[in-house]
């Protein structure tokens, strides 16, 4: 029983677009009710939001692209100027019926001109008699663009007097979009994400052919059982699960399981998983170099991030400057005097931690320090005395030691 | 009965064209008198002659231009005026300075090739010359000229004011008729004039203020929906009336009305609503529900924060409810991940059973993902000199509605849920 219904598109592309939209066929539905048929009017901008991978830009470009709408799909991260923005939405109007693509570029400068624009191209591309689709990806870059470019597009077809519908994509909530002195409010509508269910669904769809759909399965759910908790993002879990397929099947390649030990497939795969999670989830290595890690059968413990590569070996002085440093950046000044000098006064048990200062330096970040202040602590803190010349040696330890901390 | 395709074609085409067009052709709901107002006034400038300027003003989706087209489009049915009034329409969005503004007013009065490349030295005198051109091109008299500037309170910030001021300016002493007329949405709006502009205005303002009582707008609802006398189907016709008439009598849309009224009372929120609901209708469905309705409303209303909540990964949860414990003790004072990161590892330690302890990267990169969405937003720039786990910041959701998406998330752990419903005591 097809999902899709719809009386102005023929049902057998309906079924076919029904296919490749999987879980999302109430969003596809509601759209297809709200664009009506092809000259029919409809909401003047609409605003659909949800999260990372929940399917908006596929969704959209599979439905426009299936049902032949006339449309234009631009990104706003790609034209991150007004100018590269309304140039794009003009030349993709005007290759909209030929297929190669024309070299000049109208040149568009203000929202004016493009109004004008727009509507000549629209006379010029037959396109008067059907809803045109602007579609407008990441559309939170609109906000850094000049203050009339959001307001304008949702009103372009009060301004342009034609049938054109603008669709603006984001992740982010409209309540952030909102300029001050109010606006057209667009049709808001929201794409949910996936369940755990449809991410076992789509995940499953991605089964090589050698192996069977349930082996496949068992892999995903094991996958999403380490994963889930942390991110639920449907690119990143299609990335891990292509990675560390191979190292799954493993044991079914070299004879050792069958594809049904469950328990001894997920004893290989488990601590290889954790591993990932450390290093290829975090990119802080290459997936490439991830494979051939895996290929290597080294010990596991040899996989270090990036993070574990700073720590190196500094010289005597060196050392004890990073000491000073991280000493002088968490304690407040008026200590000094009592850790640092060998005859100290005793400090009168004043009530001087103020209310902000209780709590931990820890938690607040190191402070700024002078450079006098890192040398007198260096001083007290080194046993032997430290010759002046060492000072010029120090400072050259100094400029290492900064570049160091600022990596 | 059995409803052709046709027939329901031609129901969502008249509906969405009603609810959904700008031009808005329909009848105007309880603006009569400011309709009348604005006709006098612009019946004085076309067949009298007389100068004249005046501000709609009225909140976002009240009628403004609805108004003022609904009366453009009678004035130029009355046979005094056919074809003696031009019209320059100007938009506070698209002319964003005042060489553009210019250059579409020739642009609209068709005066192209008589500016040709002249250099004029001051914008007073370029639209002196626009206005005696049109004078020439029409030898006894000169035709009344109407300038309409839409989002009237964007061409206050031009430099000077200098459009307005020239054309109030002409509107008060030049021998052309010229009426300006603005539509904004500023009720200030007199405030941001400049003195010398200001004086040059007539003051004559006409407000929309979406002045009616809930009895006149389910009235409202029941005409926006129903179908017109001259619709072909007949039968349909009367099936499709008397279904929306049970509808304003029917318990449930009094209430969704009710609340939408609340919410919002003008018109335009009312409009989106119906199309909705109109979409939905269908072969199959040939009439709306109450239930279509309540769809509709609930599709509208959804809280949108709430929805970004329910689909984040526990972990996020975990810092969103860490972030909710700091708000509580340090009374709404920003915090940074450190603080983040010792909340939950607190929790950890403390009261999680079904919780790894994630490394301290992987919760990085979860609240890394919040920032990206915007829960969660930096006071201040992010510098090159400070680092990222000290970066003071502050969360965008309050208590309320985090208590209400924790409610509504799938597979909440039980860990989870107390820990935010419980209070410091444990601290």
């Amino acid at each position: 029983m097809p999902i899709l219904e719809h009386p102005a598109y023929p049902p057998a592309t309906l079924l076919c677009l029904e296919s490749l939209v999987p879980c999302r066929e109430s969003q596809v539905s509601m759209l297809l009710s709200i664009f009506g048929e092809r000259q029919q009017l409809s909401f003047p901008s609409i605003f659909i939001y949800g999260h990372t991978s929940s399917g908006k830009t596929y969704v959209m470009k599979t439905l426009l692209n299936t049902l032949q709408l006339p449309h234009v799909f631009v990104n706003c991260v790609e034209c991150f100027t007004s100018r590269l923005l309304l140039e794009e939405i003009l030349i993709q109007l005007q290759n909209h019926s030929s297929e190669t693509r024309r070299a000049s570029p109208v040149p568009c400068d203000t929202f004016n001109d493009f109004v004008r624009l727009f509507k000549q191209a629209l006379v010029s591309q037959n396109l008067q008699d059907q809803t045109v689709y602007v579609v407008l990806d990441r559309a939170e870059q609109l906000r850094e663009m000049e203050a009339n470019i959001l307001p304008a597009f949702l009103r372009l077809q009060e301004l342009t007097d034609r049938n054109v519908t603008v669709i603006l994509l984001s992740e982010i909530v409209w309540e952030m979009f909102r300029p001050n002195t109010g606006c057209f409010e667009p049709f808001i509508l929201y794409f949910p994400d996936y369940s755990i269910g449809h991410l076992q669904k789509i995940l499953s769809q991605n089964h090589p052919p050698e192996y069977s759909a349930d082996f496949y399965s068992a892999y995903i759910n094991i996958l999403l059982g380490v994963f889930y908790m942390v991110c639920r993002d449907l690119k990143e879990l299609q990335h891990l699960a292509a990675l560390n397929f191979s190292k799954y099947c493993e044991p079914v390649v070299r004879k050792e399981a069958k594809e049904r030990d469950t328990r001894k497939l997920w004893k290989n795969i488990e601590p290889h998983l954790k591993k990932a999670m450390q290093t290829v989830y975090l990119r802080e290595i290459s997936s490439s170099q991830w494979e051939r890690l895996q290929c290597e059968e080294g010990e596991l413990g040899q996989i270090k991030g990036l993070s574990a590569h700073a720590h190196v070996e500094l010289p005597y002085y060196s050392k004890f400057l990073l000491i000073a440093a991280y000493l002088a950046s968490y304690n407040p000044v008026r200590t000094d005097k009592r850790f640092f000098l060998k005859h100290h006064g005793k400090i009168k048990k004043t009530n001087f931690m103020k209310k902000h200062e209780k709590t931990s330096n820890h938690l607040l970040g190191p402070k700024p320090f002078p450079l006098d202040r890192l040398l007198a602590i260096l001083y007290s803190i080194v046993d032997n005395r430290v010759a002046p010349t060492a000072n010029i040696f120090s400072q050259h330890l100094y400029k290492d030691l900064l570049t160091l901390i600022s990596q | 009965m059995a409803v052709t395709q046709i027939c329901m074609t031609m129901v969502q085409k008249m509906l969405r064209e009603r609810l959904c067009h700008h031009r808005a052709m329909g009848k105007l709901f309880g603006i009569d008198q400011q309709y009348k107002h604005l006709l006098e006034l612009l019946k004085q400038t076309t067949v009298c002659g007389e100068s004249n300027s005046a501000l709609i003003i009225g909140p976002r989706g009240s009628g403004k231009t609805a108004l003022l087209n609904r009366v453009l489009k009678d004035l130029r049915e009355m046979k005094q005026v056919k074809e003696n009034l031009l019209e320059v329409h100007l938009n506070g969005l698209l002319q964003t300075n005042d060489k553009v503004a210019l250059k579409e007013i020739t642009r609209q009065l068709h005066l192209e090739n008589v500016v040709g490349d002249k250099v004029f030295g001051s914008f007073a005198e370029n639209l002196a010359f626009l206005l005696e051109a049109l004078r020439k091109g029409n030898r006894t008299s000169s035709c009344p000229v109407l300038f309409v500037l839409d989002e009237f309170d964007l061409f206050v910030h031009h430099k000077n004011q200098t459009l307005l001021y020239n054309l109030f300016d002409i509107s008060q002493s030049a021998q052309t008729p010229v009426t300006v007329i603005g539509l904004t949405c500023r009720q200030d709006i007199l405030e941001l004039l400049e003195k010398r502009v200001k004086s040059r205005f007539s003051h004559r303002r006409i407000y929309l203020m979406n002045s009616f009582a809930f009895k006149q707008y389910i009235r409202i609802f029941k005409e926006q929906l129903s179908l017109p006398a001259e619709f072909p189907d007949k039968a349909f016709a009367q099936k499709w009336n008397s279904n929306i008439q049970l509808l304003t009598e029917d318990k449930t849309v009094q209430d969704i009305l009710q609340n939408l009224f609340h919410y919002s009372k003008d018109l335009r929120s009312l409009n989106f609503l119906l199309m909705l609901a109109v979409s939905n209708v269908t072969v199959r469905h040939p009439l709306i529900t109450a239930s279509d309705l309540q769809e509709a409303s609930k599709q509208y209303r959804m809280d949108s924060k709430a929805n970004i909540v329910h689909g984040l990964s526990v972990l996020e949860i975990c810092l969103i409810i860490a972030m909710k414990h700091l708000n509580d003790v340090y009374e709404g004072e920003p915090f940074n991940f450190q603080m983040v990161y010792n909340e939950f590892q607190k929790f950890i330690q403390r009261k999680a059973h079904c919780m790894y302890n994630f490394e301290k990267p992987v919760v990085m990169k979860a609240f890394e993902h919040l920032l990206q969405l915007e829960l969660v937003k930096p006071i201040e720039r992010p510098s090159v000199r400070s680092q990222r786990e000290y970066l003071l910041m502050e969360l965008l959701l309050d208590n309320n509605q985090i208590m209400d998406a924790l409610q509504a998330y799938p597979n909440c752990p039980t860990d989870v849920k107390q820990w935010a419903a419980s209070s410091l005591s444990w601290l």
